[in-house]
């Protein structure tokens, strides 16, 4: 016998967990990117490929968590928070996978590799860019507690002060982009011109990684704020 | 008189068939609503709820139901007008039990939602109605009746909101929420027992001790209330002893703070299936207990006869097969499903309804548990605690409801021509 019971027909689809997942695929382009680098770094233009293709899946199941999660937020859900401001926060949080495979697609597509002397200057700025995706995730985490404290009180001041290392991890990622440019612009005269354009754009699209991630948290913080 | 002569003991049977068919009907569905919140959010295993739900269903029809089964017995119909034809009250009785139950069957087979209160008052109204006459019914209580049906899940989604609030404040929002759980949460055990107590003996009690001549003052009753919340409060705080928080948390910080709740949870899951047998049984004790008066007095409808306690009795009995026999598969289905609900939003969500229930029952008013229970959800939700609700549904599920009514009526109308022809009046 099917049972059709108030009771049970009353709970929607809860969107918070769907948006935890996201996130942490979100997260997991970002560590493949690292791997990217490290492979376009040996040349090992194989293992670089293979990287890609990861990102892209990831990228691709990204997108789809997005799209469930949008087709299961229909207008008559009573939600705990606003529900543009979720609808919003997952669109945050999708542009991330979209910034890694960008990055890791254009280097590949032109085997691009650093100078020598850059590379570690490039992998440690890297690095932070990847440390800021990882801080957006954890903030993105607590969802479920606030979720558990009704999104407020103390829970609050711990995401709160969450966002607050974000945006200090995602000025970092800025002085490390100006120490980057300058010492590419020294180095400027003995690259091919072309070359140099795009070292300069994937420095950018590595900082503007940073910056999304730095967004995904703002946008937490504004959902919260009532 | 010669037909309740004749025919009263053919008449009394069939009364009690049909009252337990009714309150079988209950067990097998309408207590799953009680105790599946408790299930799903991992409090009780489906074995515990229902172990709980036979004792407390039977103890709550017992010793709180009688109010309720008076006014579903005495208070809807004017028993002043139905003097001259007594049997007429005792079919139409007859009919309202078989149309409420049949109807619960149906409703159940299609999947619609169903309230088994809703259903017996449309079937004694209906009957009332078109087989005796519009004036045969006390309209201001009716009127009194539906109206609860609005106020009640109001009433239990503002006492959820607050019940939620007042745990995100003292518990979640405290600097170890662990321990100020631990601290609180017997006061909660407090309420539920003071509560409870307090309605079933200012109500609830003067139907089983009436013939003994026992009567509690006021003061009385407010001490053994509180003597039995302190009691709660005490085995609470035995098993609160006993939850174990060592083990390693997963990621949820709050996981250890909901363990501790669970076992609250306990304690509002007997509130509930209290609170339930209270009011959803003497839906289907009330018309029996009328039927008996009727016909053990042989036809006098004295409003203010005495209610015999073994009706009662049946009607506990009714839910326990019910539960037995089908009732765990849909508690069963039903936990499977309400797992959004955590032991601390649960409870939030069984005390607001459970004791609207209950006092609701000690006002004799029939209401349905599943309405609250619906009202004291959307109340936790309003406290920003629940991920998704479906607005949608809740219209649809009223409608429903209401649809009940119509339904109730028309059945027991055909039911009350069909026992007119059978016995003759």
């Amino acid at each position: 016998m099917k049972l059709k019971n108030p009771l049970t027909e009353m709970f929607g689809r809860s969107p918070i967990k769907p948006m935890e997942e996201h996130m942490t695929v979100a997260l997991q382009t970002a560590r493949e990117l690292l791997g990217f680098y490290r492979a376009s770094v040996n040349e090992d233009w194989t293992a670089a490929e293979a990287s890609y293709n990861a990102i892209s899946k990831l990228e691709q199941q990204a997108d789809e968590l997005k799209k469930q999660i949008r087709l299961h937020l229909p207008k008559n859900l009573f939600l705990p928070v606003p529900r543009a401001d979720l609808l919003e926060l997952i669109t945050r949080q999708d542009k991330i996978p979209n910034r890694c495979k960008d990055i890791s697609g254009l280097m590949l597509g032109r085997k691009m590799v650093f100078p020598k002397q850059l590379h570690e200057p490039v992998e440690a700025y890297l690095n932070t860019a990847f440390s800021t995706v990882e801080q957006a995730h954890t903030a993105i985490a607590e969802l479920d507690q606030l979720l558990e404290t009704g999104f407020g009180g103390r829970e609050m001041d711990l995401v709160e002060s969450m966002v607050s290392e974000l945006n200090r991890l995602e000025q970092q990622t800025d002085h490390q982009q100006i120490a980057l440019r300058a010492e590419l612009f020294k180095l400027e005269p003995e690259l091919p011109p072309v070359d140099v354009i795009f070292f300069y754009r994937i420095i950018e699209e590595m900082g503007d990684l940073a910056d999304r991630a730095q967004r995904t948290g703002q946008r937490l913080l504004q959902l919260l704020a009532r | 008189m010669s037909i309740l002569a004749d025919y009263g003991t053919i008449l009394l049977v069939l009364g009690c068939i049909f009252c337990v068919f009714m309150a079988w009907g209950v067990g097998a569905n309408d207590v799953a609503n009680a105790m599946g919140t408790s299930v799903g959010s991992g409090a009780l295993t489906i074995r515990q709820a229902i172990i709980i739900a036979m004792v407390f269903e039977f103890l709550g029809a017992y010793l709180a139901g009688g109010e309720v089964t008076a006014t579903v017995r005495k208070g809807i119909i004017d028993p002043a007008i139905m003097a001259g034809h007594p049997e007429l009250l005792v079919y139409g009785m007859l009919s309202a039990l078989l149309a409420a139950g049949t109807w619960l069957v149906i409703a159940s087979m299609l999947g619609w939602p169903v309230s088994t209160t809703h259903s017996i008052v449309g079937a004694i109204v209906g009957f009332a109605a078109v087989g005796i006459s519009t004036s045969a019914i006390a309209w201001g209580k009716v009127g009194t009746i539906v109206a609860s049906w609005v106020v009640s899940p109001v009433l239990a989604g503002t006492f959820s909101f607050l019940l939620f609030k007042s745990v995100q404040w003292l518990i979640f929002n405290n600097e170890h929420p662990e321990a100020a759980a631990r601290r609180f949460i017997p006061v909660y055990m407090f309420l539920v027992g003071f509560l409870i107590a307090m309605v079933t003996l200012l109500k609830g009690l003067k139907h089983v001790f009436k013939d003994s001549g026992l009567k509690l003052s006021y003061l009385e009753n407010t001490g053994i209330a509180v003597l039995i919340g302190l009691i709660a409060a005490a085995v609470g705080f035995y098993f609160l002893r006993r939850v174990n928080t060592q083990a390693p948390q997963g990621d949820n910080r709050y996981a250890n703070v909901e363990k501790v709740f669970a076992v609250l949870m306990i304690f509002t899951a007997c509130s509930m299936a209290f609170a339930h047998g209270s009011n959803d049984v003497a839906n289907a004790v009330g018309p029996l207990a009328a039927i008996v008066t009727v016909v053990s007095s042989g036809g006098a409808i004295a409003a203010k006869s005495a209610m015999p306690g073994w009706v009662l009795l049946l009607g506990g009995l009714g839910i326990v097969v019910g539960l037995a026999t089908y009732g765990y598969k849909v508690i069963a289905t039903i936990g499977r499903k309400i797992t959004e609900l955590t032991p601390s939003r649960g409870f939030a969500a069984e005390l607001g309804a459970a004791s609207t229930v209950v006092v609701a029952s000690g006002l004799g008013l029939p209401i349905s548990t599943t309405h609250t229970l619906v009202g004291a959800v959307l109340g936790v939700g309003m406290a920003r605690g629940i991920g998704a609700l479906n607005l949608g549904v809740i219209g649809s599920i009223f409608l429903s409801w209401l649809v009940t009514l119509p339904a109730g009526a028309g059945l027991a109308i055909v039911f009350f021509f069909m026992f007119k022809s059978i016995f003759g009046a």
